[in-house]
């Protein structure tokens, strides 16, 4: 052990497994969104190094759009279930069904409605801290991210309102109502994520791999063609060879050209592109330099 | 393709901070790091380039980078501390960016704290002033363990040799003041590019090092203390399963030091002492284990150990003590209410506190020492602390994860102020 150097990987997976732990033994009832996609992964693997031979002091928490790729939701329940955690799907058609979200038309996409549902799910299950993979080099709205970030009554953050963080001392105090989301693995890159998925031979869903998939080139991006997403009249599907950097709402998710078959070659891939994840796959976030920021205030991740 | 692979794998994380006053060029030469180790994306550069013209002006200007939230950009000012990452394929960087003006010296002081290294700006015209003079006992106060002082717009003075001699020479002075002595100086110009990540052929006369390489080279291993071992518990594991019935875990990060199977460790506060039986990660096992590690510990005996309690190795005690002095920097915008008790976090223990005195403020421009009754934001002062339950702690400049702790607002739940603790008081 002595003779094995400390990488930065060691040094990021350490520091994600302390506030793991600061979670679990000061929040009285924390839980842990897990997607099915690479990031969330990612902190199922470090909540199992925080808490093995115990059981996860949480339970694992999916907002479900109901717009997601079935390959990653197949993916999220095995992975659930070989782990031996309790799982808690909200599904946002509820929170259509109560008439809390108000849809323009079915197709249309549900990543900004997702903060709705999170909040019910919150307040049903009382969850005063929500584990979330959310990183700091994503955006540039969440470069100020607190790593314990701190949400009103309203779930709403309040950018000129968080609390210092010092050192690695975390002020978890909440007042009843008001929750906190934490972010383990703020400090990572979309890099360092990959390293880390090869080198401890995690599992992911098959989309992230390069693949060949029917899409639609529009503003610039891929659109997958799927029952949500048409060709309109003056466009064409094509076959193209390409994988996902993130996975979320099949309405508004690009993928990206790439021939990375497996994690060594996402890797390769990664360390020289050069365009950041949300800018190469998030429609939603390009109609303004602050669109994050925005969905952020009203509650988002 | 591998062989990239392996390289980036080996790096280490090196974390710092950048300090100068307004307009000496902080997000220039951030912007001028990232752009040169090839870190900036397309779609940031194509936005920055946006805006720049958006605001009237041509080219691109690289301080747009590191620009924060939209309230921020639209008063045109930056209030707080934001992270930044890039990678060169031997280190992986971490960048607190503090920008700021009032409210600087909790921003530096947060930012600071989890730094390796601090970059001084200088403007090269102005020379050494009362605001350097600032950062530098900020970054003291704070033990930040390798300070650069980065003499800024050198292409404004031609380059001049002279005078950057002398800002050194004054900037030595002061610092000898302070007891800083390991400090790099390097020439440059963000603004062109010179010494930041190339040469340039304009500072031939100089022949130190790059801020890259410095930035890449510096040797950071030990800047935790790898004497002391010290190992606050942050979760006890009990699984009770039928296969674990009896398996008692205790789980927490090594915050210095380091441990071996067999060691024989005291557990403060009770002092009840033990041997150290397994060092388990999620892996398996291991002989040995060294800070920072997080780790999970089984001990010999049945002892009543919780969250709070430390583990030390036996010999090497800290203080056990309900009264101390320590320097608290005031973080927030309601002053001190000496009538008030406070919660202070410290490692993972959480004691109510109450300030009992406050020695003095320093005035952090001319570091003389005021007489005050109470503390207001960005104010920097040696006070006496009475805890209702006694802290397990270490001078901070011994070791700053048992030296350092927050106080909190039981009110508000605030963050109200951050303490590095200097002596016990008996
Ligand atoms: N000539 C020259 N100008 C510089 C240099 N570095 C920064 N500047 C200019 O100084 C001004 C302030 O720089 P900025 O990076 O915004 O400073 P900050 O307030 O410390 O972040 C800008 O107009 C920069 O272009 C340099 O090395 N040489």
């Amino acid at each position: 052990m002595s003779n094995h150097p400390f990488t930065h990987l060691d040094a990021l997976e350490s520091e994600a497994i302390h506030i793991m732990r600061e979670v679990a033994a000061e929040c009285a009832n924390p839980a842990l969104l897990f997607s099915g996609g690479k990031d969330s992964i990612v902190l199922l693997r470090l909540a199992e190094k925080a808490f093995r031979p115990g059981r996860f002091p949480f339970p694992l928490v999916h907002i479900d759009t109901e717009h997601n790729f079935p390959e990653v939701i197949e993916f999220r329940d095995r992975r659930a279930k070989q782990l031996g955690e309790r799982l808690i799907v909200s599904s946002m058609e509820d929170s259509i069904k109560k008439g809390k979200v108000v849809l323009r038309s079915p197709t249309q996409s549900r990543n900004a409605f997702q903060s709705v549902t999170l909040l019910d799910t919150i307040a049903e299950y009382e969850f005063d801290a929500c584990i979330g993979g959310a990183r700091r080099d994503e955006e540039k709205a969440r470069a100020k991210e607190r790593i314990f970030s701190f949400r009103d009554e309203f779930g709403q953050w309040d950018p000129k309102n968080q609390r210092p963080e010092l050192w690695d001392i975390y002020n978890t105090r909440t007042h009843p109502g008001e929750n906190i989301r934490v972010f383990p693995i703020s400090n990572w890159t979309e890099l360092d994520v990959w390293e880390y998925i090869d080198r401890e031979q995690l599992e992911v869903p098959k989309i992230y791999f390069a693949h060949l998939r029917d899409v639609i080139r529009r503003d610039a991006g891929l659109l997958p063609v799927s029952h949500l997403v048409q060709p309109r009249e003056e466009e064409r599907a094509e076959k193209v060879m390409v994988r996902f950097r993130t996975v979320g709402d099949m309405s508004c998710t690009c993928p990206v050209e790439s021939a990375a078959a497996c994690v060594e070659e996402i890797i390769a891939e990664t360390a020289i592109t050069r365009i950041t994840e949300r800018g190469a796959t998030r429609m939603d976030d390009q109609t303004s330099d602050a669109s994050m920021e925005l969905r952020k205030k009203e509650g988002y991740f | 393709m591998s062989v990239v692979k392996k390289e980036l794998f080996e790096s280490e994380l090196l974390r710092f901070i950048t300090a100068g006053s307004v307009d000496d060029g902080k997000s220039t030469l951030i912007g001028r790091l990232l752009h040169d180790s090839k870190s900036i994306f397309e779609d940031q550069l194509s936005s920055i380039t946006n805006t720049t013209r958006k605001r009237g002006m041509e080219g691109v200007d690289l301080s747009l980078l590191t620009d924060g939230l939209q309230a921020e950009r639209e008063q045109g000012i930056t209030i707080d501390v934001a992270y930044r990452y890039f990678a060169t394929p031997k280190r992986k960087f971490i960048i607190a960016d503090t920008p700021g003006h009032e409210q600087y010296t909790r921003n530096m002081v947060t930012g600071a704290s989890t730094a390796n290294l601090a970059i001084i700006l200088v403007d090269a015209r102005n020379g050494v002033l009362t605001q350097s003079r600032r950062h530098t006992y900020l970054a003291s106060l704070v033990g930040i363990p390798h300070l650069v002082v980065a003499v800024n717009k050198m292409d404004l003075v031609d380059y001049s040799q002279e005078v950057f001699d002398r800002i050194c020479k004054d900037f030595a002075a002061f610092a000898d003041e302070l007891n800083l002595h390991n400090i790099e100086y390097i020439p440059m110009s963000a603004l062109r590019g010179d010494m930041v990540v190339e040469r340039g052929d304009k500072l031939a006369w100089y022949q130190g090092t790059t801020l890259m390489d410095l930035l890449e080279n510096v040797a950071i291993d030990h800047d935790i203390n790898l004497n002391d071992f010290r190992y606050p518990v942050q979760w006890v594991c009990r699984p009770q399963t039928e296969a674990l019935h009896d398996f008692r875990g205790y789980m927490g990060r090594i915050e210095s030091g380091a441990v071996k199977v067999g060691d024989a460790v005291t557990v403060l506060p009770s002092g009840l002492t033990s041997r150290i039986k397994e060092i388990l990660l999620y892996e398996g096992s291991a002989d040995d284990a060294f800070a920072p590690q997080s780790v999970t510990l089984t001990i010999e005996d049945h002892l009543d150990i919780s969250r709070g309690d430390l583990l030390v190795k036996t010999g090497e005690t800290p203080w056990v003590t309900k009264e101390f002095n320590a320097m608290l920097c005031w973080l927030s915008e309601q002053a001190l209410d000496s009538k008030r008790k406070y919660l202070i976090k410290h490692t993972t223990r959480t004691v109510k506190a109450i300030v009992s005195g406050i020695d003095y403020r320093i005035d952090v421009n001319t570091l003389k020492q005021e007489t005050v009754d109470t503390l207001n934001m960005n104010d920097i002062a040696q006070v006496r602390l009475k805890v209702q339950q006694p802290l397990i702690c270490d001078d901070y400049v011994r070791n700053h994860a048992t030296g350092s702790f927050i106080v909190i607002d039981e009110t508000s739940n605030n963050t109200v102020a951050a303490g590095m603790i200097s002596q016990q008081i008996n």
